[in-house]
Parts: C-alpha cells; structure tokens; sequence
C-alpha cells in the first residue's frame, strides 16, 4: 500500500447529507469480483442520464472537476451498506481524500483501509468549502492539518494508528499477522 | 464496577488490549460470509500465500445476487444476470480451496445471511458476529456483538480470526410500555430512526432495553437489531433471556446436554448490570406509537400511517420529495402503491409471512398491483409453505420466489421500474436501492400486505379482525 503525506488539490463539492454508499456505487456493480474499475460507475445514477450521457450540472462532470483529487460532501457521508466498492470506486476515479463534517463508521474504516483520507471539519470550514468548490487546498496527514487557499489552517482528527499507517503504508493485515503468538495463546485459553 | 453486556462481550474478546498507539486485537468467533463482498478478499489471501486460520468459524452462503426463481435455482436454467453467475462460480472456487463450509444455490440451508446463523443456532449470546454486510446487526438480538466490516476486514479475519478496532461508545434505547395492537417491532425500528436520526447511533453500539423489548419474540428482536445501522450504529444488542435460549434451545446447531446447561449459565451473566453506565441515553414511549411509513429518502424521513409528510424542510428535503414525487403536508395514506416486497433479513421469518399473510388472507392484490414474496431462507419457505402460506400469497395474486435478498437492494434483477412506488418490508429506502428510479416506502409486513389489498398506503389495522 502506498503512503500518504501530501495532498494538494482542487476541490469539488456534493453537498448532499446524507450520501449512502448505494449512492457512490449502485448495487448492480456489486458483481464484480475485482477491485479495479468501479471509477466509471462512481455515482452513475447522480451523473448519467437515462441513455448512459454525462449529466452536465452533475458536480463531477464540470471542467473544473478533472483531476481533482479531494471531494468535499455534506454531513455523514458514507451512510448504509458496508460495500467497500465505494472506496475503491472513488479512489478509482481520482479522489485521495473525503471532507465533511461527519462519516459513517463503516465507510470510514473502509477508507482508511485503502489510503483513502476521511477529513473531518468543524461547520465553518466545511460551509467555506462548500460555498468555494474548486478552490485549491492542502492537506498535510502528518501534521493533521488543513490548509486553505488564504493560509488559514485546520486541525483535523485522525486516529493515531491509521495515521501512522497511512504516513508509511504500513498495510494492516500484516501487522495483525505479527500478531501470531498472541492471537494462538488467546485460541489456547479458550479451548 | 457494573459492566454494560457490551462491555462483557469486548472484554471477553480482547486478544491484545488497546493503547493510545494501537487499537485492540478484538477475536471474532464467528465469521459469516457470502459471495459478493469476499471475492476481492480471498484474491488477497492466495496473492500473498496466506491459509485461512479458522475454518472452523467461517461459513459461507449464498444470497444476495442469487436468483429467486425456481427454474434458476432448481431447474438448470442459467442464472439470468451473467457477472452474478460468475461471482456465485467464485464463490465455490473460493469456499473449496480454503476448505469453508458452504451452503451453495440448491443447498436446503441456503439462505439470507442474517437469517440463517441464528436459524442454524451458531448466533448466540456473548459471541462476536461479523459479516461482510451492514445489517450483521440483527445477530445482536442474541446478545451478541455483531457487526458489518469492508472487504478488507474479512481478508483480516479470514486470515488471522481478528479486527483491529477500537472501542466504541455505548447507547442505552429505553423502550418503556407496551407497544400497541397493530403496532410492529418495525414500526417501532422505525420510531426510533425517526427520532434519533440516521447518524443519531454513529460511534455507538445501542442496546435496546426497557418492558417493550423485553416481551417480544426473536424474530421481532432481530427486525430492531437489523435497522440499528439505519441509524449509524454498527451495532445494536438486546439481553439474552428465556425468550432467547427457548428459541435457540433445539436449533441444529446449539450446544447439547451439559453443554447446553452451562451455555445458558454463562449467557445469563451477560445482561447489563444494574447501575450499569452508557455513553448515552433516551427514553420511547412504546405505547403511543402507530404504524409508520417512510416518505423519504433515508428511513430517518418517516412518519405515522395516519400522519402526513412534513409541512416543510430544507433543500435536502425538498430534494427528496422531489424524487419521491411527494408534496410536503400530503397524507401518508394518499400515496399510491404499484408494488409490493415482503421480504429481506428486516422481515424475511416465517412470522413476518404470517403476519402479511393474515391481513392479506380472502383478499385479491389492487388493480395494477404487483407484489413479491421472498422468504428469508429455504427453512422459511418449507415452514411457510407447511402451513399453506405460499397459497394465500398466490391467491391474492402474488409471486412466491425462493429465498434470498432479492428486490431489497435489486442486484439479482428482481427490480422495481422508474418511477413506481414500492411498499417494501426492507430496510433501505435510498434513490435507486430497489431500482434506478423506484420509489420506495418502508414499512411492516402488516403495512405492506394492507396496502397491496388498496393500492394505496393503507393502515393494517382496518384489516383487524
């Protein structure tokens, strides 16, 4: 897994509460037994009309969306099922961090899973960036700081451990499997 | 120091404790999973050479993009959507080369997920339950600590029986009274989303407690613990009690004999204390509630049968509506239905069918109606049909379909088309779940059996009897 230190991106803004993971990527793609190529169906029911056309007041499908990497999304974004697809979907696309106000547990986890940032703000930060879509920010994971256009920085939480894997792609499966002898003595105990 | 059951069970499943650098290395007994969110972890287990460590906790099924038709699941006619067969074919490749049990397409066993641990008796109080799918909630009615993880985290317990995780908060849902006649556990799921919000339980396990709770049975235990996601938490637990070790007491599955007597010794400590501390806490009043319906696009946007859509919100609302295709301040029971889906792990048991089948039992399906029965499980449909469930269905017009998850979330093309209002016993209303462009209303088996009989949204209670 790769790490990540840096984030430097135009934004783009779905202020929309509330966005389920049925949202991010409809159930009908759920069929795949890949990780890759969910990009193309990351809210295709939001930004393709009925005949498969890009919508174009659909937020994604802006010029000034193109190659952004950081999406700013109204409160508890990530709500409902636990489809990891919605990470890879967004990471897919091109997006390296999340911003709101608030996550679902789930979605959260899920994220951090895949180096996909989830940036908690206070209200006034995310009603700025709401209210400036394209506006170019940056997000330092190791100082856990937000920076905006006029210099003013956000402190932001991150869990101690998910930082430190994301800071140096330390992938968690292999720091449960370091885990043996504990995980072994536990299963002992219990027979 | 008095312990919520929350903390019995985490506590009892630590392996390693946590720190402020780490979190802690939570042991899993019981691992359930299926074909659509395990096929990118099982990639991840042989990439990396890895063995599953406990087979003997795993088990796998098959429900969500399975088909409901007999001719598909029986007949050797050919599952119909073509990435679906491929990800069910995985599915056996993968169960067999890791050696997990798995209950395949024409299995006697087979069945939604949630409905078949607790059927089987491997849910059981005091247990960690995960799954790679958001309503492992309902296990929590056992007493378990059950919860939904990404595809990540089962590569994480298929490979070593634990999760990282740190320790959530917990929330105390006080159920005072009784709920009313013609009033259902998922009326009262619904309530409480209504009331605390759809982020209301984020960070929290909930547990479910009070006089309401207490006297209903597993099957509407299990209809409140499944919805607990629909309000943010990823847990939610009630008290193991008589109710629950009578149901689980002849399952395939539970302990016998000695065993079985120090089983129920041991969960009989699991109850919160007395003087117990949660995180946080509220009070319903179970008995001045009604049938409810959404109207919305999240189940937080809900309100009484006999109520109307709110007067007025914000954009969000106005967008929903718009969707919706509602008017703020219209009558619930003004709102057409076009069809109708009994089923899914909220209300796919044998009780949810008998409770439709009751309203619907002499009744014919609304000019223009279609409706949908699918049984939670194979077990569910031999007992349902028992005792000549699957007649009233077709009688009154309806389809009767083999088990599975079917039109809850559409992704075995069991669909409803754009536009149509959907009455559905499931758990999710979000924009297109049920189908791009469907329009759906939750409610109670009772609800939707009612409002098939009209065509409208209909109170059950005027089928009392």
């Amino acid at each position: 897994m790769p790490g990540v230190r840096q984030i430097r991106s135009r934004t783009v803004a779905l202020p929309a509460t509330n966005i389920d993971t049925d949202q991010i990527i409809p159930a009908r793609f759920l069929t795949s037994t890949s990780k890759a190529g969910f990009g193309k169906h990351l809210f295709a029911d939001w930004r393709y009309d009925a005949d498969g056309n890009p919508k174009a007041d659909f937020a994604l499908n802006r010029e000034e969306a193109r190659g952004a990497a950081i999406l700013v999304a109204g409160r508890n974004i990530g709500c409902g099922s636990s489809r990891e697809h919605a990470a890879w979907a967004l990471l897919d696309f091109g997006f390296q961090a999340v911003i709101s106000t608030e996550f679902a547990d789930i979605f959260r986890t899920n994220s951090l899973k895949n180096s996909l940032l989830p940036v908690v703000v206070d209200e006034k930060t995310h009603a700025w960036l709401l209210a400036h879509p394209d506006a170019e920010i940056s997000i330092d994971v190791e100082n856990t700081t937000l920076t905006l256009p006029d210099g003013t920085q956000v402190k932001f939480p991150l869990e101690g451990f998910a930082r430190y894997c994301l800071l140096n792609g330390i992938d968690e499966l292999g720091f449960l499997l370091s885990q043996n002898a504990a995980i072994a003595s536990y299963e002992q105990s219990r027979r | 120091m008095p312990k919520t059951m929350f903390e019995k069970v985490w506590n009892d499943h630590v392996v390693v404790p946590e720190t402020a650098d780490t979190p802690a290395v939570l042991f899993i007994d019981l691992h359930l999973t299926h074909e659509v969110t395990t096929p990118q972890a099982y990639t991840e287990l042989r990439t990396r050479g890895i063995r599953l460590r406990r087979p003997d906790l795993t088990l796998a099924t098959m429900d969500h993009s399975t088909p409901t038709r007999t001719e598909q699941v029986f007949g050797g006619v050919p599952i119909a959507v073509d990435s679906a067969a491929k990800q069910v074919r995985q599915l056996e490749i993968n169960t067999k080369e890791f050696g997990v049990e798995l209950f395949n397409l024409q299995d006697s066993r087979r069945g939604i997920v949630h409905i078949i641990g607790p059927e089987l008796g491997i849910t059981q109080p005091g247990k960690t339950i995960v799954c790679g799918d958001s309503h492992t909630s309902t296990h929590g009615a056992f007493g378990a600590l059950a919860f939904g993880i990404g595809t990540t985290e089962v590569g994480h317990v298929l490979a070593t029986q634990c999760l990282l995780q740190r320790r959530p908060k917990t929330f105390a849902i006080n159920v005072i009274n009784a709920l009313p006649r013609g009033v259902t556990a998922k009326d009262l799921i619904l309530a409480i989303i209504g009331k605390i919000g759809v982020s209301g339980g984020t960070g929290y396990v909930l547990e479910f407690r009070g006089p309401a709770i207490e006297r209903l049975s597993m099957d509407e235990r299990m209809t409140i613990c499944n919805m607990s996601i629909e309000a943010g938490a990823r847990a939610g637990m009630i008290a193991p009690d008589a109710t629950t070790f009578e149901y689980l007491k002849d399952t395939p599955r539970a302990p016998k004999g000695a065993a079985w007597d120090e089983a129920v010794a041991r969960w009989s400590k699991l109850p919160s204390d007395p003087g117990a501390q949660f995180d946080r806490s509220i009070d319903i009043d179970a008995a001045t509630l009604s049938p409810m319906v959404t109207y919305g696009t999240h189940p937080g946007m809900v309100a009484p049968v006999t109520g109307a859509v709110p007067a007025q919100g914000d954009a969000v609302f106005e967008k929903a509506l718009k969707y919706m295709g509602l008017k703020a301040g219209e009558q619930i029971s003004n709102v057409p239905v076009n069809n109708v889906f009994v089923g899914s792990c909220t209300n796919g048991r044998l009780s949810d069918l008998r409770n439709a089948a009751r309203v619907l039992r002499g009744h014919k399906l609304a000019q223009g109606v279609k409706m949908l029965v699918v049984p939670g499980s194979q077990a569910v449909k031999r007992a349902a049909e028992a005792e000549g469930l699957d007649k009233v269905f077709l009688d009154a017009g309806a389809e009767w379909r083999e088990s599975g998850c079917s039109m809850c979330l559409g992704m075995n093309g069991d669909l409803v088309p754009t536009g149509h209002y959907s009455i559905s016993t499931s758990n999710r209303n979000f924009e297109g779940r049920q189908g791009q462009g469907a329009r759906t209303l939750l409610a109670s088996p009772e609800t939707a059996a009612a409002s098939a009989i009209r065509g409208r949204v209909t109170d059950p209670r005027e089928f009392q009897n």
